[in-house]
């Protein structure tokens, strides 16, 4: 019962869609190559969570990928680019400047900042490191563990 | 006509399976390119050298792949690396397309620049003799 009134009162406190926003689902990356490269350094995140013209942007600035060389070749490059934007997400900026980083799009602030203990985020080392916490991140779920 | 002609030459140059090699035959190759013979001090020094021509987050090649190759390292990201060490880790310095790779990036996060035959032949000496 306590869970439904918290429930309640969140979702009052959140009313003007920020539900639909949440994102818990996001289907994953499926394309070969993407997962290869992207998941190399990091988890390879669903093209759904950026908008078609920040994976332009990003891919074609590998040589300083949020500062270190994620360059590669020509081919393989262009492949993954045509994949992340085929599957982007809608743009939500609005005109403004592309995002480039997930975590600091507005959702995932609102999703993050109060939820993430600081020992937490010590041990997941970074924003980026979606499966610290969410165990199923890689098949697409990203419900609060 | 002329893919033809390209075909079996293509053939000739790039075996059908995956480029496999190994830390030896890749430290031949970087010290003949090279023309010198390499040298695992020399390579130790520059993989624990601060550096200060590449990425502020990179200094080192220690800031991800720590000051020892034998345990794992952990990337910017969180992500844990494997050891660079063969003997930690015998899947080092087996295929040359990913060795290129790594080191096209690396290199120049951390030095600012592509590494030279000559110090790619250092650092592999280095890592293989641990």
């Amino acid at each position: 019962m306590k869970h439904i009134l918290l429930f309640a009162i969140a979702a009052i406190a959140h009313s003007g869609g920020a539900f639909a926003d949440e994102m818990e689902y996001m289907p994953p990356v499926t394309h070969a190559a993407t997962l290869e490269e992207c998941s190399a350094c990091h988890m390879a995140y669903p093209a759904g969570f950026l908008p078609p013209q920040s994976w332009s942007v990003m891919m074609d600035a590998l040589d300083d990928h949020f500062g270190e060389n994620a360059g590669l070749d020509e081919e393989t490059r262009a492949e993954i680019e045509a994949y992340l934007v085929a599957n982007a997400g809608r743009d939500r900026s609005k005109g403004s400047t592309v995002p480039l980083r997930i975590s600091d799009l507005p959702w995932f602030r609102h999703e993050h900042e109060e939820e993430v203990s600081k020992r937490q985020f010590e041990q997941a080392k970074s924003w980026a490191n979606c499966n610290a916490c969410h165990k199923q991140a890689e098949q697409g779920i990203f419900e609060d563990d | 006509m002329k893919y033809l002609l390209v075909l079996p030459i293509a053939l000739l140059a790039a075996p059908a399976v995956a480029q496999s090699t190994t830390p030896a035959e890749l430290l031949a190759q970087y010290s003949t390119k090279a023309g010198a013979e390499a040298s695992a001090e020399r390579g130790q020094a520059l993989f624990m050298a601060d550096h200060t021509g590449g990425k502020p987050d990179t200094p080192s090649c220690t800031t991800c792949h720590t000051a020892d190759p034998k345990s794992a390292g952990q990337a910017r990201t969180g992500k844990p690396i494997e050891p660079l060490a063969p003997s930690a880790n015998p899947e080092r310095f087996t295929d040359l397309k990913f060795v290129e790779k790594w080191f096209g990036r690396n290199c120049n996060s951390v030095l600012g620049r592509d590494c030279t035959a000559a110090e790619k032949a250092d650092v592999i000496a280095w890592l293989a003799s641990l």
